[in-house]
């Protein structure tokens, strides 16, 4: 018997282990160099113990439930690890993990550097409660683990106070989880007057038993909370402004695993507390799954942040999880079991691919951030050979997050292809027509990807220097390179060992939809991966990867007939005969993304202007000023006019606020009167 | 078990020997319809051959991404070579990949040409790169939309089983979704195999070069690595637009037959070719913001296409 239950308490108590030991490093000011260490190691040792727990509760399909009684009533400490939990809670220790061996050699050289004690402490904090997030089971218990999430999220993105963009970043980040949660309160509280109980385990398809309009009303509200944590478009504003400015080691568990606590939310209403719903609700989901990919890496494609442009691709992935999710609901809602599973799945599998290598470009991010001071990928360059191990990395994060054979991102999205096509089959009526217009939009969207990252490691890493601080790059320590090896190479088993990962979804599509699938989604001895029959198609990943490999004869035995006589020879690039390439020369990130710029200009409406100084002629310019932006469509679309709202109606309610203190008195007088009144019709 | 090595085996030789020559003749043919001479169909092979024995200049600024290009693309291609059915509807691999694989492992190649253009640090690679990933990127949708109304025409996305379900009803390229899907894939090839109008195969130095800017710095062996690949990426291309829309006198399995099928294929592929060669001797190039609009059409064929599966 694997003891789950003692693992996953002992988990919780490192981290709390590492909470206490932050506060007291932080109150009694130390700031020895081994204390991050020795905080670092609770986190480590928390983030495994999780991963156990959750590894055993998944795989030997037990459900684990205990309960604590509060004062408080309605709140019971209540925590749950059902096969969806663990599901999440695995992925989030996987992330934990790596992080933390990442941030031995990181908070010595961030800004966390000078207060260790405290960043380690809302660090343990975030995982602590996070953990909770996705295991606690009581509504209320669920709530407040929540906004401790959010807390400590948000004292780490300021945790480098001292930048106005970490702190406008932070404070736009707190007020929209605020809004978030307050959708979120109400939609449970709807579900929970269905149910009568606070508990998770009593609002199982209990959506079902409110009336159509209050449970469409849940649905939405419940959609667009989640939807704020999990940054799907149009509440996305938040995301690229807070990731890029926390700690990169932060940023990296952020997008990894914080934005899919979203995902976590919307899995289990939208397949826990909800039983079949109506079509426009997939449509929805699906419809705002293909708009946040799309638009997600359009944005992305125009950044030249390197972290914000990673925060785009959250977006963008956050998306294609959706397209999954979106799916799913239609083919259960179409009496579609089988497929319905199979999308799920695809969803679900892309969430934990994405936190894999999300979090692992965030760390490659961050390395090269410590090792240059920049995140403008216009002044990086050239690092391939100062930093050959985290190139390598950022490499195989780059074709993970493309969507490229054999790496894991493909898998996932050949399952959401697949999903996608059955949907054509499977729908009666026009609805049908959506799933190959999400499936041409989804291979718009990956190809685009990959065109991104084309330039985000082709810029940054390829080519030469184009500062002194690139050319001055030092390698990450031991640590940090280790710290990114193992999400690498996570990378590839998902990818290469799909097949044998798939039954992990079993116990969770047999509570959702009642059938394990995986059996049917793996043929061929467990090496071809199917959409549901062989007929119907199949890909597999290790052959792909193996014959790669193998076909190297092919060159191979072409150079030992004809090109060992051959030499290599170092030169001058050609360049088309132009002696002396330098930087300058090389190609630049806004220029890359120029023809993309200009075949999208009705999206972007981008804005150029150029000054030239000259002292004789235009024909020879002394300097030469270049500006160019995009206009931020949906900040000046629907925020801007929020913004100005709510300050205007601000302004006014401050007649109501007016200082006296005989005035609030009356005010509580009469709203004591109110629902004395209130209480006694009832 | 042999008969599967050896059908994997001829495959292999059947994608390499193959596409040189098919490249070859597009040339040729070319040039006569130009009033030139041109050389001989077999000049690529004597180009790879010459290549394979030369001398290579790496450039200084480069680093392993630029080395390691050539095979990757290479191997990426001649992997999709095998799991296309060609001379026989059955492809000897196509299990470990349907049309998904095919076109993800091509987009693979391309990511590391494009790293590899960007690689040198001159800006006529960077140039290339961007421009073939953005190309790239706008084919896709008009790609995916095709190939999902044959995909779904067929019931399955293995290319071997799209390939005998068309040959089950050999006439059905006329009904009008497999016309409309062919022609949008017909404008795919020529943009994803880089010819006129959307680029131009034979330029070597103009500020509207695609593919060639991309590849400016590599010579030798590495060179003709990643000619020979383009060769056979147009291969793979054509072929599954043969076998898929005009299948007729495809074997079902290797055997003798297949030999007289492989007549009948090239045949088709150089008929196939003629058609692109036409088209590329027919029309200017288009300026490169223009070419979007060439793929919008491509896209709204497919949409077409797919919509008209309802009504057939």
């Amino acid at each position: 018997m694997w003891p789950t239950r003692d693992l996953y308490i002992a988990g919780l108590l490192a981290y709390a282990l590492g909470i206490a030991g932050g506060l007291v490093g932080h109150l009694t000011k130390r700031t020895r160099s081994w204390i991050p260490g020795l905080l670092c190691l609770f986190s480590l040792a928390g983030a495994l113990l999780e991963f156990a727990a959750a590894a055993g509760a998944l795989f030997t399909s037990t459900e684990l439930s205990w309960s604590l009684a509060s004062a408080i009533p309605y709140l019971s400490y209540t925590v749950r690890l059902d096969p969806l939990s663990a599901y999440f809670s695995l992925a989030l220790s996987l992330l934990a993990a790596s992080v933390s061996i990442y941030s031995f050699g990181y908070i010595a050289r961030s800004a966390a550097r000078r207060r260790p004690g405290l960043f380690c402490f809302f660090f343990n904090l975030l995982l602590l409660s996070l953990t909770l997030v996705f295991t606690a089971s009581n509504i209320l218990f669920f709530l407040i683990v929540w906004e401790l999430m959010v807390v400590a999220a948000y004292f780490l993105v300021v945790f480098d106070h001292e930048s106005t963009e970490a702190r406008k970043g932070g404070l736009l980040y707190l007020l929209m989880s605020r809004g978030g949660s307050g959708m979120m309160l109400i939609g449970f509280l709807l579900l929970a007057s269905a149910a009568g109980s606070l508990e998770f385990a009593a609002l199982r398809g209990v959506g079902q038993n409110l009336p159509p309009v209050l449970g469409g009303v849940a649905f939405l509200l419940l959609f667009l909370g989640f939807g704020v944590k999990a940054g799907i478009i149009p509440v996305h504003i938040w995301l690229p402004a807070a990731h890029p400015v926390a700690p990169s080691n932060v940023s990296a568990l952020m997008s990894g695993i914080v934005i899919k606590a979203g995902i976590y939310g919307m899995a289990r209403v939208f397949f826990d507390f909800y039983g079949a719903l109506p079509v426009w609700a997939g449509i929805a989901v699906l419809v705002i799954g293909v708009v946040s990919a799309l638009l997600g890496v359009l944005y992305a494609l125009m950044d030249h942040d390197l972290k914000r442009l990673l925060a785009y691709h959250s977006i963008e992935n956050i998306g294609i999880i959706l397209m999954g999710f979106g799916s799913a609901l239609l083919f259960r809602s179409f009496g579609h079991p089988q497929l319905a599973a199979l999308a799920l799945i695809a969803g679900l599998l892309h969430t934990l691919n994405h936190a894999v290598f999300k979090c692992l470009l965030f760390l490659g991010a961050g390395s090269v951030l410590h090792a240059t001071h920049t995140r403008n990928m216009e002044e990086l360059g050239g690092l391939i050979r100062r930093m050959p191990s985290t190139a390598l990395y950022f490499l195989i994060g780059a074709i993970a997050i493309s969507g490229l054979p054999p790496l894991n991102g493909f898998v996932s999205e050949w399952f959401t292809y697949q999903a996608l096509l059955a949907g054509f089959g499977a729908t009666p009526t026009l609805t049908r027509l959506a799933f190959p217009v999400a499936g041409a939009l989804l291979a718009l969207t990956a190809a685009l990807a990959a065109a991104c990252f084309v330039k985000a490691f082709g810029i940054t890493f390829l080519a030469l220097p184009r500062s002194e601080e690139a050319e001055r790059a030092q390698e990450a320590p031991l640590s940090m390179r280790s710290g990114m090896a193992i999400l690498a190479l996570a990378c590839v088993l998902l990818g290469v060992g799909a097949t044998w990962f798939l039954p992990v979804f079993d116990p969770i599509t047999s509570k959702a939809f009642g059938i394990a699938a995986s059996r049917d989604l793996v043929a061929g001895n467990g090496l071809l991966l199917t959409p549901g029959s062989l007929q119907s198609g199949s890909v597999s990943t290790a052959m792909i990867a193996v014959l790669l490999i193998a076909l190297g004869a092919v060159p191979l035995l072409l150079w030992l007939v004809w090109g060992r006589k051959t030499a290599r020879v170092a030169g001058p690039a050609w360049d088309c005969g132009l002696p002396g390439l330098t930087a300058d020369n090389a190609y630049t990130a806004t220029a890359f993304s120029k023809p993309l710029r200009m075949i999208f200009a009705v999206l972007f409406r981008p804005r150029r202007e150029i000054e030239t100084e000259f002292e004789v002629s235009a024909y020879y310019p002394t300097a030469i000023r270049f500006e160019s932006e995009i206009q931020p469509t949906f900040e000046k679309l629907i925020y801007t006019p929020l913004r100005e709202g709510v300050l205007a109606l601000a302004a006014r309610m401050r007649r109501v606020q007016a200082g006296s203190i005989h005035l609030y008195l009356a005010y509580i007088f009469v709203t004591l009167i109110l629902l004395l009144l209130f209480g006694v019709r009832g | 078990m042999i008969g599967q090595v050896l059908a994997v085996l001829a495959q292999m030789m059947l994608v390499l020997l193959l596409a040189p020559l098919v490249t070859g003749f597009s040339r040729t043919l070319k040039a006569r319809l130009q009033t030139r001479r041109g050389a001989d169909v077999f000049q690529p092979y004597r180009d790879l051959h010459k290549l394979l024995r030369k001398d290579m200049v790496i450039p200084e600024t480069a680093s392993w991404i630029f080395s390691a290009t050539p095979y990757i693309l290479f191997v990426t291609t001649l992997l999709t070579g095998l799991l296309i059915p060609t001379a026989s509807a059955r492809a000897p691999l196509s299990l470990f990949g349907g049309v998904l694989a095919v076109v993800y492992l091509l987009a693979l190649g391309r990511f590391f040409l494009a790293l590899g253009g960007l690689d040198t640090g001159s800006s006529f690679g960077g140039l290339g790169s961007s421009r073939e990933m953005t190309i790239a990127a706008i084919a896709e949708p008009a790609l995916m939309l095709a190939v999902f109304t044959v995909a779904l025409g067929a019931g399955s996305t293995n290319l071997s089983t799209v390939a005998q379900a068309a040959l089950g009803q050999s006439w059905r390229f006329l009904a009008p979704p497999q016309m409309l899907a062919f022609s949008a894939l017909f404008i795919v090839l020529i943009a994803e195999t880089g010819r006129i109008p959307v680029d131009n195969p034979a330029t070597h130095l103009e500020l509207t070069m695609i593919h060639e800017a991309m590849i400016l710095e590599y010579s030798g062996p590495y060179l003709a690595l990643i000619e020979w690949s383009a060769a056979m990426k147009q291969l793979v291309l054509m072929t599954l637009l043969v076998n898929v829309f005009f299948p007729f006198g495809l074997s079902v399995s290797w055997s003798a037959v297949t030999l007289l099928s492989l007549v009948l294929f090239s045949v088709k592929l150089l008929l196939l070719a003629a058609a692109v060669v036409l088209v590329e001797t027919t029309n200017a190039k288009l300026r490169l913001f223009r070419v979007p609009e060439l793929l919008a059409v491509a896209f709204v064929l497919s949409a077409i296409a797919l919509i008209s599966t309802f009504l057939f």
